[in-house]
């Protein structure tokens, strides 16, 4: 076959959604202590082992490389990352990156894919469709645009050939095919497929794969340019919102329909 | 007073609310400019100049909407450059918040997303965490980009109508150079249904529509609404994915949510919970919806939505 596929995708290590999420602080950032793998990164992970594998697997030299960004917990993210099948693992650790927004998380980010890029090119940025917190999808559209990379998101399915990659992507009213040039960086839907489960074989094989901690020193990066002093928006105020107030609840009996309909009256919503 | 510019993706004959909201929420801020891409005809014209636009930007090419956002992102750059707008005002859709996100680097300005308020001064509220908290955020930037969500605002025309000027913008050949490109398109069945996003009322079902959607979409009809699911309907395959609201869905903040059959997942009420009222339907008294629900039967849906469906068409005559 032909050359080799260094595919990065980004990780990220959010609050478990299921239990409560908190801000903290002064400057309101999110409380990371129960945290695990974003479940939407899976997918892009998983997209990636299958683009590799459909070219040789690893036995041919491609590299899928889990990238996150964050502090010490987020090793966690590459440590399950490596166990699903990941080649390589780099931690983006720095005190100076706490608080970053989205313009500078994807400042620090460009700046460690550049680094990564020094020995051969990276063909492929893949992340999952937004991060279950926080500032959602901006992050991987500001990377696209500092790394000065075409986008394409919530890409359905997914395929490379000859330097191209072709993307299915769903709207509401139509399908379409997206192709750009590589490298690219692609976002991945929780439609394109069924995330892997790590296994023994793989939890083994974890343990003989390192994970390279990079500070901003190494990437290049100027900490002023990074964390609230390199960030675009501040958060000025924050409150937990009040619960909404009770509801009225009622059992049907046998007029619930009606009821629903003087409701509806009464807020004038019909 | 300093410029707003608002950017107008349209691709219908008509102006979308959401379009109008923006324009109404610009006011508010200083003079609203609009940047243009789509379908513009004398009807959108009239509409502009109602809602008291002073200039309208059209881009001087017409393939913007064979690319994927790149190139929009680039046209509005020229856009604000050349109108000095301080804030941008962009829908929150998920294209609007990539667009944002772009021209946020271009032009080194802070991107606030699914903003539901704007102040005066440009405070942008917002809420986070799968709406269990409220914040006020701010690009600290010369220039602030703010991508709205719909229903924030209720749309209204300018005390007096405005005859905007219209200027071309060049969009930078190197736009769409290195953009992902739209090679094929096939389209969908349309629904006649109102859009998911703009809509004033959802009607959303789940598991317990157990593949029958008729109740819901009967509902939904009665009212005009758009119909929504959970994950759990759209997985099943009893509607299309499209419909899907929640984390890996759509994020809707109608008037009114009405949910059938659905528990009230924390990835469910990630996509509507900053709804202004909920409606809850379901058979069990212990499910979590009925804790953010401002009106909750605990009833079966095949009974109490025909019912309520047959009383709505009874009173709307
Ligand atoms: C990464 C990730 C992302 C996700 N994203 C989303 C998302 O975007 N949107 C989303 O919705 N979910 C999402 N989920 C799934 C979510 O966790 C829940 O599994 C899902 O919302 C459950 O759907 P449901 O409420 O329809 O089903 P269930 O939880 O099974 O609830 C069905 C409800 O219907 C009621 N019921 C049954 N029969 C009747 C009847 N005849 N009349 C009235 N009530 C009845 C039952 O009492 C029950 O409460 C996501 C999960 C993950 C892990």
């Amino acid at each position: 076959m032909e050359e080799t596929l260094k595919i990065i995708v980004l990780v990220k290590h959010v609050p478990d959604a299921q239990l409560d999420r908190h801000l903290n602080g002064a400057d309101y950032t999110t409380d990371r202590a129960e945290s695990i793998l974003s479940e939407l990164d899976e997918y892009a992970l998983e997209a990636a082992l299958q683009l590799t594998e459909a070219q040789g697997g690893k036995g041919a030299g491609h590299q899928v490389i889990a990238l996150s960004m964050g502090p010490a917990g987020a090793a966690n993210a590459i440590k399950k990352s490596l166990q699903i099948g990941a080649t390589e693992g780099v931690h983006l650790k720095d005190d100076a990156l706490a608080g970053s927004d989205a313009a500078a998380t994807s400042l620090a980010l460009a700046a460690t894919v550049r680094y990564l890029s020094a020995g051969s090119p990276v063909d492929l940025i893949l992340t999952g469709m937004a991060s279950t917190d926080g500032e959602t999808s901006l992050v991987p559209a500001q990377l696209a645009e500092r790394l000065g990379l075409p986008q394409v998101t919530f890409a359905s399915e997914l395929e490379i050939s000859a330097g191209r990659i072709t993307a299915r992507r769903d709207s509401d009213t139509h399908y379409d095919t997206i192709e750009a040039p590589l490298p690219a960086v692609v976002s991945v839907t929780d439609q394109i497929n069924e995330p892997r489960f790590p296994n023994f074989k793989g939890i083994i094989a974890a343990k003989r794969k390192t994970i390279i901690t990079l500070s901003l020193a190494d990437i290049g990066v100027n900490p002023a340019e990074v964390g609230l002093s390199g960030s675009w928006t501040a958060v000025q105020n924050a409150e937990p919102r009040p619960p909404r107030t009770a509801g009225t609840i009622i059992t049907d009996e046998g007029d619930a329909g009606i009821q629903l309909v003087d409701f509806l009256a009464a807020q004038k919503l019909l | 007073m300093a410029n707003v510019l608002v950017f107008i993706d349209n691709q219908s004959p008509t102006l979308k609310k959401s379009s109008l909201e923006l324009l109404t929420i610009a006011r508010t801020l200083g003079e609203p400019v609009a940047a243009f891409n789509g379908e513009f005809n004398d009807d959108v014209a009239a509409a502009l100049s109602s809602y008291g636009v002073t200039a309208v930007y059209r881009p001087g090419s017409a393939d913007l909407d064979d690319y994927l956002v790149a190139p929009k992102a680039a046209y509005l750059a020229e856009a604000v450059a050349a109108t000095g707008a301080g804030t941008v005002l962009i829908e929150n859709s998920s294209d609007g918040k990539e667009i944002a996100a772009r021209l946020g680097i271009k032009l080194g300005a802070g991107v606030v997303t699914d903003v539901v308020g704007v102040e005066a001064d440009g405070g942008a509220h917002k809420s986070v965490l799968a709406g269990s908290y409220k914040t006020v955020c701010r690009a600290t930037t010369p220039v602030s980009i703010l991508t709205v969500k719909a229903n924030s605002v209720t749309p209204e025309p300018a005390p007096t109508a405005t005859t905007p000027e219209s200027v071309t913008i060049e969009v930078p050949a190197a736009a769409t150079a290195n953009a992902a490109r739209i090679t094929g398109r096939s389209n969908k069945a349309t629904s006649g249904r109102p859009d998911l996003l703009d809509a004033r009322i959802v009607v959303a079902g789940g598991r317990g529509v157990d593949g029958d959607f008729g109740p819901v979409e009967e509902l939904a009809d009665a009212l005009g609404a758009a119909v929504g699911a959970s994950r759990a309907a759209t997985d099943a395959g009893w509607i299309s994915h499209d419909a899907q609201v929640g984390q890996t869905g759509k994020t809707v903040s109608p008037e009114l949510y009405i949910s059938a059959g659905i528990s009230g997942a924390v990835q469910q009420k990630a996509g509507m919970q900053t709804a202004k009222v909920i409606v809850a339907i379901n058979n069990d008294a212990e499910s979590p919806v009925f804790e953010i629900a401002d009106f909750g039967i605990v009833g079966d849906l095949f009974e109490v939505l025909p019912q309520a469906t047959a009383e709505i068409k009874k009173r709307k005559g």
